[in-house]
C-alpha cells in the first residue's frame, strides 16, 4: 500500500488545502466513519447557484484528508447542478491512487464525498 | 519447555506472506489463527464424518453426537464451571450475551432496577445491557476507569443496589485485566446477578469459574485457536431453570402440541436448531491443543511478550501506550497512538511491510471518547507470537514516523 502514501497525500495531510470552516457557509454536510475515526465536514458558499467557496474541517486519517483538501478545490468555481454529479470515480482521479482492491481504505478516500452529497441534500443517508 | 518454532509450525498460515512479506499476525485479539490440529480435523470431518448430532441413530450420527457433546466436558474443565449441563454452546461472545439479555434480563429486570458495566466493556458487553435498561426503564450506570486503564475503586459502588453487573474480564482495548473475583464478590453481596465476558482472557489465563464467581462467563471459540462460529455460555443449573429460552425452534422442546410447548432439559433448552457441529468439535481441539501446551506455559510466554512490547515500544519517540504499563497486569495486547499518524495510517504502513495490526475503535466506542481519541493502533499477540516479530513491528513503527515527518 506504500503507493498508497506517495507525496501528494502526505503533503496535503500535512499542509491541507482550505481547511477550516466558512462561518456562513451557505451549505454545510458532515459525515463520520467512527469505525476508523474520520470525521469531514464539508462547507459551500455559493453566488447564485455556483460555487465560489468550498472548505472542509474534521480529522482523520491520510487518505480521508487529502481527499478532502482536493474535493473543495475541485469545488470551486462549479454550479450546484455539476457538484450534484461528482462520484467516486472523479474522486479516484483526483487522488490519483488505486483502492480498487481496498475496500476499507476505499471508505477513507470517500468519506469527503459522502459529506458533499450531505451539504447538498439534507436527506441524504450517509453510507459510511 | 516452550518451544516456539515448533509450536509455529503448527500454524500454516504463519509461514505464508502478505504483500510479498512474510507474515506477522499481530491481530490475535479480532481472532486467533488456527492449528492443523483443529484445522485437519474440520477437513476431515467433512470428508469423512459428516452428520448431524443429535439426531440419528446409525454410527456415523452417533460418532458425531458423542464427538460434539464430549466438548462440554472439556469447556467444563477448562474453564472450572459448574456442570457440562450448563455449558451452552453459542456462535460467538455476542450471541452469549444476548442470550442472557433475552433469557434473564427480559424475565427478571423490572422497571427503577440497577444495571451496572465498566467503560471498558466491548460493544458486545455494553450494547445489550443498555438497550436492557432503556427499554426497561432500569438505570444504567457505567464504572469510570483511573489514568491507568484501571477501574476506579471508588466506582465500585456503583454496584451498590445492582440487580446486575457485567464486566470484561481483560479489556480489549487498554488491556487491562479488572479484579472480578471482586467485583463478583461485590455483585454478590449486593444480591446481584454477575457476568464475566472472557473473549480476550480465555486465549491466555487460566479462568476459574467457581473462583471468579460469576453467574455468567461467556467466551468465543475463535480467538483461542478454535473455528469462528463456536464459543460458549457458562452458568448453573438453577439459574438457567429459570430463565426463558431464547431462540425457538426444534431441539429445545421435550414435547409439542398443537396449543403448547414444553422445554427441553439444560442444556438443549438454549440451543435451539442445528448447531455449528463441526465448529464446536474443533473447540475441543483448540482446548486439547491448549491443555498439552500447558496454560501456565501460555501465560508466562504472553508475559514475555507484553513485557518485551511495553518496554521496545516505549522506546519510540511520540508513541503513548493506552493502559497499564506492567505486563501482568495486561492481557495479551498493547494499544498505542502516535503523534502525527492516525491509526489507521500506522496500520497501512504496516500492512505494506506484511505486519498485520487493528486500528479503529475496537468496538469500544464509549472508551475512546472517555479516553478522548478517536481510535487507536493495537498490537495483539497469541501463544505463537514471538520477540522478534515485535522488532518488526517497532522497525516499521519508526517507517511510519519518519514517511510522516514525525
Amino acid at each position: 500500500m506504500d503507493e498508497n502514501y506517495q507525496e501528494l497525500i502526505i503533503e496535503l495531510y500535512k499542509n491541507p488545502l482550505n481547511f477550516g470552516e466558512i462561518k456562513n457557509a451557505d451549505l454545510k454536510g458532515e459525515t463520520k466513519n467512527l469505525s476508523c475515526g474520520d470525521v469531514v465536514t464539508i462547507y459551500i458558499k455559493l453566488d447564485d447557484k455556483k460555487i465560489i467557496d468550498a472548505r472542509h474541517a474534521g480529522a482523520g486519517c491520510a487518505i480521508s484528508q487529502a481527499s478532502a483538501s482536493l474535493l473543495t478545490e475541485y469545488l470551486k468555481g462549479k454550479t450546484l447542478e455539476e457538484a450534484k454529479k461528482i462520484n467516486k470515480d472523479d474522486i479516484l482521479k483526483l487522488i490519483r491512487i488505486d483502492l480498487s482492491k481496498n475496500p476499507t481504505r476505499m471508505k477513507c478516500a470517500l468519506v469527503s464525498l459522502d459529506a458533499l452529497k450531505k451539504a447538498l441534500n439534507p436527506n441524504y443517508d450517509c453510507t459510511m | 519447555m516452550y518451544d516456539i518454532e515448533s509450536i509455529r509450525k503448527d500454524f500454516p498460515i504463519l509461514s505464508t506472506k502478505m504483500n510479498g512479506k512474510p507474515l506477522v499476525y499481530l491481530d490475535s485479539a479480532a481472532t486467533s489463527q488456527k492449528p492443523n490440529q483443529v484445522i485437519d480435523l474440520v477437513a476431515d470431518f467433512y470428508r469423512t464424518k459428516n452428520s448431524n448430532a443429535g439426531r440419528g441413530i446409525y454410527k456415523l450420527a452417533e460418532d458425531t453426537t458423542h464427538a460434539y457433546e464430549s466438548v462440554r466436558g472439556k469447556v467444563k474443565d477448562f474453564t472450572n464451571s459448574h456442570s457440562e449441563t450448563s455449558v451452552i454452546f453459542t456462535k460467538n461472545t455476542t450471541e452469549a450475551a444476548n442470550l442472557v439479555m433475552y433469557g434473564w434480563g427480559e424475565k427478571f429486570i423490572k422497571k427503577g432496577d440497577k444495571i451496572v458495566v465498566s467503560i471498558l466493556e466491548h460493544h458486545s458487553n455494553f450494547v445489550p445491557w443498555q438497550q436492557l435498561a432503556l427499554k426497561k426503564g432500569a438505570s444504567f450506570e457505567v464504572m469510570d476507569i483511573d489514568e491507568n486503564g484501571q477501574i476506579k475503586e471508588s466506582e465500585l459502588d456503583k454496584m451498590h443496589g445492582a440487580k446486575f453487573v457485567a464486566v470484561g474480564h481483560v479489556s480489549n482495548v487498554t488491556g487491562t485485566i479488572n479484579n472480578v473475583e471482586k467485583i463478583c464478590r461485590i455483585a454478590r453481596d449486593e444480591g446481584a446477578v454477575s457476568l464475566v465476558d472472557g473473549a480476550q482472557s480465555i486465549p491466555s489465563m487460566k479462568i476459574d469459574m467457581k473462583k471468579i464467581g460469576c453467574d455468567f462467563f461467556m467466551f468465543s471459540g475463535h480467538k483461542m485457536l478454535a473455528p469462528f462460529g463456536s464459543g460458549a455460555l457458562l452458568s448453573n443449573d438453577e439459574l438457567l431453570k429459570q430463565m426463558d429460552p431464547f431462540f425457538y425452534g426444534s431441539e429445545m422442546i421435550m414435547e409439542v402440541y398443537p396449543e403448547k410447548s414444553v422445554w427441553n432439559r439444560l442444556p438443549y433448552k438454549f440451543e435451539a436448531g442445528t448447531p455449528n457441529v463441526v465448529e464446536t468439535i474443533g473447540l475441543g481441539a483448540a482446548i486439547d491443543y491448549m491443555k498439552k501446551l500447558g496454560i501456565d506455559n501460555i501465560k508466562k510466554h504472553k508475559e514475555e511478550l507484553v513485557s518485551y512490547a511495553l518496554k521496545r515500544l516505549q522506546e519510540i519517540h511520540g508513541l503513548q501506550i493506552i493502559g497499564p504499563k506492567n505486563a501482568y497486569e495486561r492481557g495479551a495486547l498493547v494499544s498505542f497512538t502516535m503523534d502525527k499518524v492516525h491509526p489507521h495510517d500506522i496500520a497501512a504502513i504496516l500492512d505494506d511491510d506484511g505486519i498485520a495490526i487493528r486500528s479503529g475503535h475496537h468496538c469500544a466506542m464509549p472508551l475512546h471518547l472517555r479516553l478522548n481519541l478517536p481510535g487507536t493502533a493495537r498490537a495483539s499477540f497469541h501463544l505463537y507470537n514471538k520477540k522478534e516479530e515485535i522488532d518488526q513491528l517497532v522497525k516499521s513503527l519508526e517507517k511510519a514516523k519518519t514517511i510522516f515527518g514525525g
